[in-house]
């Protein structure tokens, strides 16, 4: 197959001709125009420029990319084209491209900030998230305090739903995670505990590890990643739709409508989750315990009787009722603020999982702090 | 016609003929928009009469919807004021806002039914909320709201079920729950065929026929904007000011160049380049 040509030719000091020949297609190489440039750049400068285009046999997208790349470098030396020697597509098509003069301030400016100016911005756009956060807490705590005084506004029937989504649909994953997590914990145990032949304290282990922290905070995470981010998809989804403006404007409070049912679901579903954590998590223990220690049934779980106090249960459904609402708010939070695209929808979903996390495990570190010094 | 039910005791007006024009339904005084730094829009000035079909038109983002939504208080503006009728809703209580918007109907672009809801329920959401009906009865007006705007028996569908130009008519149904006496169309002809779109232009002239509501609608369609527009207002993008307001069918013969290019879609400039090329 024959390839792209061109070729530059200069029949009087005054004209310069550039002769294009061949297929000129997009997905074989075709010449560029360096060879133009240094005819136009020899002395005398053409004054006009034309193009024989005879022995031109296809042409596409390719063709007008170099052509206009000629014209700009001919504009650039003031030197006047004559498109009259091409196709007449061709020349239509340049013509349009060039029928609206370029908006010079249209391109986006590529800017490099400093090191400092954008720690800067950083830090500022947190205080500013924080502030945020807050600000939505307040409205999520005076719309609980309607709730109590009977005053607030929202559908039962939503309530139920999602209490049914963040509790008994949530039973499955939750009970494989846990399970997991116990004989995890029980397995790192039991290798190390042998070797005291200490084997019995495995329950002790299991027992303290999931019913102070692992049950909730797995549960947390769970919930997070799954409700959390359904929560915000939802509202997220709601805003893009104009739904929530169009109970603003219905004057009814889309915190209390949307955002309270979903809190008081994960608030009350929460703790229950944790205790069914709490249970298969000690069962999972158990299995490592039964089938590698082979410690009994009985025997582990006298153990785990004596080792776990109702203070560490207490606590550990305590901590998941705080887990529920943090979730409840990074969710509900990065809906109600998410932009108005679908792609926004998507970033709000991520988001607020992240979000849910970060704030589970820093409450986790804070608790840890606050039992400690409480001597709980 | 929806005379039948009328929970709330703002009963609308009807207005017989044209001396009801006298007195402004709603008044935007100096009003600029801005984000941030951003000026949207400066400088807006006019008023909507009772029983006018008031069309805010203008090219593509030139905030069209914008001006919709710092009307209906979504948005604050940087300057100015909305008055309805003689209260300042710019300046309003946050009581007194709500109360004014219970008398405002509004169907988004996109309908905005809540999603988790059906048709009737939707209807029945603010009625539920406003009105001390029974439940029964809530059920009565939105089957009634429905079959006006051509949906009966859907009551028991969810907006997912139904198409497009159902949704947006579910929308204009929930938006007239509680007897409006302004109606506001967020591009209302936005993604109908053809035939759907004239349906809705003769479902909002009969509205305000009927009904006796002023009715202002955010559109570009040329075709709605002269079959039932009675006063607009022209946004301008470039000088970020509007630059005509009155009758469209007025402006289109009168009005000044760049309107009567976007009424005529640009056809004076065709035939000006045919004649020269």
């Amino acid at each position: 197959m024959a390839a792209a040509e061109m070729a530059v030719s200069r029949p009087t000091p005054d004209r310069l001709v550039v002769r294009v020949s061949g297929p000129w297609r997009m997905a074989t190489a075709v010449p560029d125009a360096r060879q133009v440039e240094q005819a136009l750049g020899q002395a005398p400068t053409p004054k006009r420029l034309s193009f024989d285009a005879a022995q031109l046999e296809a042409w596409d997208s390719s063709l007008l990319v170099f052509l206009n790349q000629v014209a700009e470098l001919a504009a650039a030396r003031h030197v006047d084209v004559d498109r009259s020697g091409l196709p007449k597509g061709v020349e239509r098509l340049l013509a349009l491209a060039s029928a609206v003069p370029e908006k010079t301030d249209a391109k986006a400016k590529i800017e490099h900030p400093s090191m400092l100016t954008r720690i800067g911005t950083a830090t500022v756009k947190f205080a500013g998230g924080a502030g945020d956060f807050l600000a939505f807490l307040g409205l999520l705590v005076g719309a609980f305090g309607r709730l109590f005084i009977g005053r607030a506004r929202f559908r039962g029937s939503d309530l139920i739903l999602f209490i049914q989504q963040a509790g008994a649909e949530a039973l499955p994953i939750v009970t494989l995670i846990s399970f997991l997590v116990g004989v995890i914990m029980a397995f790192v145990g039991a290798v190390q505990l042998q070797k005291f032949g200490a084997a019995i304290y495995i329950a002790d282990l299991v027992g303290i590890a999931v019913v102070r922290e692992m049950g909730a905070m797995m549960t947390g995470i769970v919930m997070a990643g799954r409700t959390g981010a359904a929560f915000a998809a939802q509202l997220g989804t709601m805003k893009v739709t104009q739904e929530i403006d169009a109970l603003t404007t219905m004057g009814i409070d889309p915190i209390e409508f949307l955002v309270l049912p979903r809190a008081l679901a994960l608030c009350l579903m929460m703790p229950l989750l944790c205790l069914y954590s709490d249970a298969v998590g000690i069962i999972g223990g158990g299995t490592i315990a039964h089938g590698m220690l082979d410690l009994s049934w009985p025997v582990y779980f006298n153990e785990l009787f004596q080792a776990v106090s109702l203070t560490d249960l207490v606590g550990g459904i305590f901590k998941a009722s705080v887990y529920g609402v943090l979730i409840a708010l990074a969710g509900c939070l990065r809906g109600m603020e998410a932009g108005s695209s679908a792609a926004a929808v998507g970033d709000a979903a991520t988001s607020a999982v992240v979000l849910g996390i970060v704030l589970i495990v820093s409450a986790c570190g804070l608790f840890a702090v606050t039992f400690y010094v409480l001597g709980i | 016609m929806a005379d039948a039910a009328k929970p709330t005791p703002a009963a609308p007006t009807p207005s017989p003929d044209g001396d009801a024009h006298a007195e402004p339904r709603l008044a935007v005084r100096d009003l600029t928009m801005a984000f941030g730094s951003f000026v949207v829009m400066r400088d807006l000035n006019f008023a909507i009469n009772r029983g006018d079909i008031f069309i805010i038109m203008g090219g593509s983002g030139c905030g069209k919807s914008t001006l919709l939504r710092h009307l209906i208080g979504l948005i604050e503006p940087a300057k100015g004021e909305i008055f309805y009728g003689d209260i300042n809703f710019t300046r309003a209580a946050p009581d007194e806002r709500e109360r004014l918007l219970r008398g405002v109907g509004i169907l988004y672009q996109s309908g905005a039914l809540f999603s988790s809801m059906t048709l009737a329920e939707n209807v029945g959401l603010p009625l539920g909320e406003f009105t001390s009906l029974s439940p029964a009865e809530i059920r009565e007006v939105a089957s009634l709201k429905l079959a006006l705007v051509g949906l009966k028996g859907f009551e028991d569908y969810f907006p997912s079920q139904i198409s497009g130009g159902m949704q947006k008519r579910a929308g204009l149904a929930r938006a007239m729950a509680l007897d409006p006496d302004i109606l506001y169309f967020d591009e209302p002809s936005a993604g109908l065929d053809p035939i759907s779109s004239r349906n809705l232009d003769n479902l909002i002239l009969e509205l305000r026929d009927s009904l006796g509501a002023t009715i202002v609608v955010v559109t570009h369609e040329l075709p709605s904007i002269f079959t039932i527009g009675t006063n607009s207002v022209f946004l301008d993008a470039d000088t970020r000011t509007m630059i005509a307001s009155g009758d469209p069918k007025v402006l289109r013969e009168h009005g000044e160049p760049k309107v009567r290019r976007f009424l005529t879609r640009g056809e004076d400039d065709a035939e000006a380049t045919a004649a020269h090329g």
